[in-house]
């Protein structure tokens, strides 16, 4: 049985990264275990278990600035956050949900390590544009820290972007430093029903061109808007644009894009409640969920040029069946292929490509997902420079090693 | 400060002319210059403190012609420094005296506009002003604003992580940039991003940004461009004391609202920019702040109505708000011309640029005056109040034997205080050679190692602007090696189950 190891802080990480060093173990980092699922399913000698690692080092509102232990779970940071009517403003998606795992469950250092967002990517960005300061361990056993915490700091490079969304495969975060911003007063969105996807996406490349300084905009086609409450009431597609803010700046915005959406089909408005629960479960990609009807289908993310989205989601749909749901303007979409041997690989590859972007298989048994590479493969003097970089930290190739490509 | 740089490699030197020969073949007409007259200008950056006459200078224009110039270098073990504008003030692009000084100047096109993915493909030696220039016609804008925005160019910004004045709401350079391409030390061309979101792999974009000209040579650069707001109003508040201004700022923040700009001055910088640009500053208070809401207009008006009542509740003795765009441009003025207010005030002075937690404002602004006596300079002070960035402007006399060592030893003293209360050595001005020293204040050896181990990994013979950023330098393979001590770490008494 694989040994599991169970630090408390930093020394221990470091501690225990050193053994496996000197015994040639490898190490799979895990703390909630809500991604587990996602990435190629390697196989480590032993599980460095980070959930001892928890609890607020620092929160100071006014300084807009969080410093917790890298596994404190994200529902603890938003309650904290809330009683001062601030939030993580790149809205951490929950993969809980399409992942079959319990909601609610990720810490802080796990969307850091995916670089998770949400709708407000757009807006807001990314995990990445939010992490200002990190203490780790890497895969050599050494303790280091990068960043601060303040928000306008150049000294040094800037390891804290390298460090989101490699997936563990450089260091173990132990310690975390986030910006905070305050939350909106209100929001409400405003849905457009019927709109086919390419039209959609040309309304939501309108919106974002215009005043109207939308925090959302989403594109749900009939199946998928059918299986969320807050979008099914025009019984079609359902284009949805989310506006935060002050009371009179929601107000002044929705005329504004009322006037831009009305010649398009008919609209509906949602109120704060309505809102949030519609790009939440935008946010968690619920029509795919686990447990619902798309639940055994592979699921894909593909980021893409907003102009092209439509034709990749086209592509997807006539040739395979895919479901779509198009997040972040058209600059995201969620396609959840019928369930094969090679999860649609290589058509989806080349749709993404085409869209100007690139793929992440993000559900799919992990017989499929040792098979079929799980992110981007990439081009030979990038992936050469990858691979010094992960040995620029982990030169055994101790922490997650073959999570993200083989053999890397 | 005496400033010790790598050792001139002799051995490339001897080869001078071979070099220049060779180069000339690489980049024909006038892209390569040999000649010390001609080669003048490029002597030093906007750190004009230290200055020293390249090897030779490499104009190219085209990503072949630098993959070529720096395979080249690689191959010969010749060190290489980049350069865009040569705006930097930390001496990011000081020359080396054995080096080829690479000039970006001739990238200067914008490849393309695409207003759909709000995106600019433009070349790194495009202004950074000329981008917003250039996508103004459809209401759009480039959000990142150093103040050099006229001169400072986008792959000096990227290099740099530049900010600006609105970099608390909007960003800076790294939250704005989408892609890049990047020549590689070996000559290696690879492609960081794209105009789509997100990277695909490790984020390297994000590191290669700020990196001060150490990781690569960027010939190409996919910025984010953002639709102007439509209504900005700006408030102009004096405070009796620093403490009451920061109060302020602390409670703007707190009650949810994040202005597009706010800036403080301090007593000798008000009066300063006043007596230059009269922008009717009041001059009987010791902080001013100015605060700008950009937006629709309902929210601009509505916001600016609470940051009223907060500066009152903060003790402000005035407060002003703009009623058209001439009265919020002068607002501004005072504050965009404070750097020359001062040049008219001293003969010299010297800017510096730390970030402190903005709650200790007051207690680094007491201590600097402490600071002031002690060295016998006068300072003043501008403040990029939304995100704590200091920029405290030290002036002496250049021609007073003793006043500049003075200047850089008080300058070096503000910013291990930045560093004591939980800021950073740098804002928004880069390490280069200036703070280079000062690291270790702030980072351990093993923090230190880890940054250069990245470097190894871009650049394994540690050529490309060599000297800048890291106090040591260690070759790549001494850094490669393990200090875990094979088979004799004990086996960890961690819990386990």
């Amino acid at each position: 049985m694989a040994d599991n190891l169970t630090p408390h802080d930093t020394a221990e990480v470091e501690r225990a990264v050193q053994w496996a060093l000197a015994e040639g173990k490898t190490f799979e980092l895990v703390s909630r275990g809500t991604k587990r699922a996602i990435g190629r399913p390697a196989q480590w000698d032993a599980t460095l278990d980070l959930s001892g690692l928890s609890g607020v080092l620092l929160y100071e509102p006014e300084e807009l600035v969080l410093s917790v232990k890298a596994a404190t779970p994200l529902a603890e940071i938003e309650a904290l956050l809330s009683a001062s009517q601030q939030q993580l403003a790149f809205e951490p998606m929950d993969y809980g949900p399409i992942l079959g795992a319990p909601p609610d469950a990720g810490t802080i250092g796990g969307a850091i390590a995916a670089n998770l967002s949400g709708p407000r990517r757009i807006k807001a960005g990314a995990a990445r544009d939010h992490f200002l300061g990190v203490t780790a361990v890497s895969g050599r056993g050494a303790t280091f820290k990068s960043g601060g915490r303040v928000v306008k700091n150049v000294t040094g490079y800037d390891l804290c972007k390298l460090l989101a969304g490699s997936w563990g495969t450089l260091a173990a975060m132990t310690e975390v430093t986030v910006k905070t911003l305050p939350r909106a007063e209100t929001e409400e969105s405003v849905l457009v029903f019927g709109l086919d996807d390419g039209s959609a996406c040309r309304a939501m490349t309108a919106a974002m061109g215009s005043f109207a300084d939308v925090s959302g905009a989403a594109h749900l086609p009939a199946a998928v808007a059918r299986r969320m409450p807050q979008a099914a009431g025009g019984n079609a597609a359902a284009t949805a644009f989310r506006l935060e803010g002050v009371a009179p700046s929601v107000a002044q915005r929705k005329s504004l894009l009322q006037a831009l959406l009305s010649p398009l089909g008919s609209l509906d408005v949602l109120g704060e409640s309505d809102s949030h629960a519609l790009w939440r479960a935008i946010r968690d990609a619920t029509p795919f969920a686990a447990d619902g009807p798309a639940g055994g289908r592979d699921l894909w993310r593909i980021s893409a040029l907003p102009a092209r989205a439509a034709d990749a989601g086209r592509v997807l749909a006539e040739r395979v069946g895919a479901a779509l749901l198009y997040d972040w303007a058209g600059g995201l979409i969620w396609a959840a292929l019928p369930a094969s041997a090679d999860a649609g690989e290589p058509l989806v590859r080349e749709a993404a490509v085409a869209a100007g972007g690139h793929a992440t298989l993000i559900r799919a048994p992990a017989a499929v997902r040792a098979v079929v590479a799980v992110f981007a493969p990439e081009p030979a003097p990038l992936a050469a420079l990858t691979r010094r970089v992960r040995e620029s930290f982990d030169p055994h190739g101790v922490l997650n090693a073959g999570r993200m490509w083989a053999g890397l | 400060m005496p400033l010790t740089m790598p050792p001139a490699d002799e051995a490339v030197l001897a080869r001078r002319a071979e070099i220049v020969a060779a180069l000339r073949r690489m980049v024909p007409g006038e892209g390569v210059i040999a000649s010390d007259q001609a080669m003048r200008p490029y002597e030093s950056d906007g750190l004009t403190a230290y200055r020293q006459l390249p090897m030779v200078v490499v104009l190219p224009e085209n990503t072949a012609q630098v993959a070529s110039v720096l395979g080249y270098c690689h191959r010969e073990g010749i060190k290489v420094v980049p350069r865009g504008a040569g705006t930097s003030l930390s001496g990011g692009a000081l020359p080396l005296g054995d080096g080829v000084l690479l000039g970006l100047a001739k990238f200067n096109r914008i490849r393309e506009i695409d207003f759909d993915s709000r995106v600019a493909v433009v070349e790194p030696g495009v202004t950074n002003l000329a981008v917003s220039e250039a996508v103004e016609h459809a209401g759009f804008y480039y959000a990142p604003d150093p103040s050099s925005q006229i001169a400072c160019t986008i792959g000096g910004n990227l290099a740099e992580n530049s900010g600006g004045v609105h970099c608390l709401k909007y960003g800076v350079t790294t939250n704005n940039v989408l892609g890049c391409e990047l020549v590689l030390m070996t000559g290696e061309i690879v492609r960081l991003g794209g105009k789509h979101l997100d990277a695909a792999g490790y984020d390297l974009l994000g590191v290669v940004t700020g990196s001060e000209g150490l990781l690569g040579v960027v010939t190409e650069v996919t910025v984010r461009i953002l639709k102007k707001p439509p209504c900005a109003r700006a408030a102009l508040i004096g405070f009796p004391t620093s403490e009451d201004g920061g109060a302020c700022v602390a409670r703007i923040i707190g009650a949810g609202i994040i202005p597009g700009g706010m800036e403080m001055m301090d007593g000798p910088a008000i009066r300063a920019a006043e007596d230059f640009v009269h922008a009717g500053y009041p001059l009987n208070v010791e902080a001013l702040l100015i605060v700008e809401l950009d937006g629709p207009r309902a929210e601009v008006d509505h916001l600016l109505d609470r940051v009223q009542d907060i500066a009152r509740a903060c003790n402000a003795v005035t407060c002003r708000v703009s009623n058209s765009e001439e009265e919020r441009l002068l607002f501004w003025a005072g504050r965009k011309a404070a750097f020359p207010a001062v040049g008219r005030i001293s003969p010299d002075y010297y800017c510096m640029d730390g970030t402190i937690p903005r709650a200790k404002l007051p207690l680094v602004l007491k201590r600097m005056q402490e600071l002031s006596a002690k060295y016998g300079l006068r300072v003043a002070n501008v403040f990029h109040a939304g995100d704590g960035n200091l920029h405290p402007l030290i002036l002496y006399d250049a021609n007073k034997p003793g006043e500049l060592e003075r200047a850089e030893k008080f300058g070096a003293d503000i910013l291990l205080l930045c560093v004591e209360v939980g800021g950073v050595l740098t804002g928004e001005h880069g390490v280069g050679v200036e703070k280079r020293d000062l690291m270790p204040a702030m980072f351990s050896e093993s923090d230190l190692d880890q940054q250069q181990r990245l470097k190894c990994a871009f650049d394994d013979k540690s050529l490309l602007n060599p000297g800048k950023v890291f106090p040591t330098l260690h070759r790549c393979a001494e850094l490669g090696r393990m200090h875990v001590h094979e088979g004799r770490v004990a086996f960890p008494d961690i819990p386990r189950f």
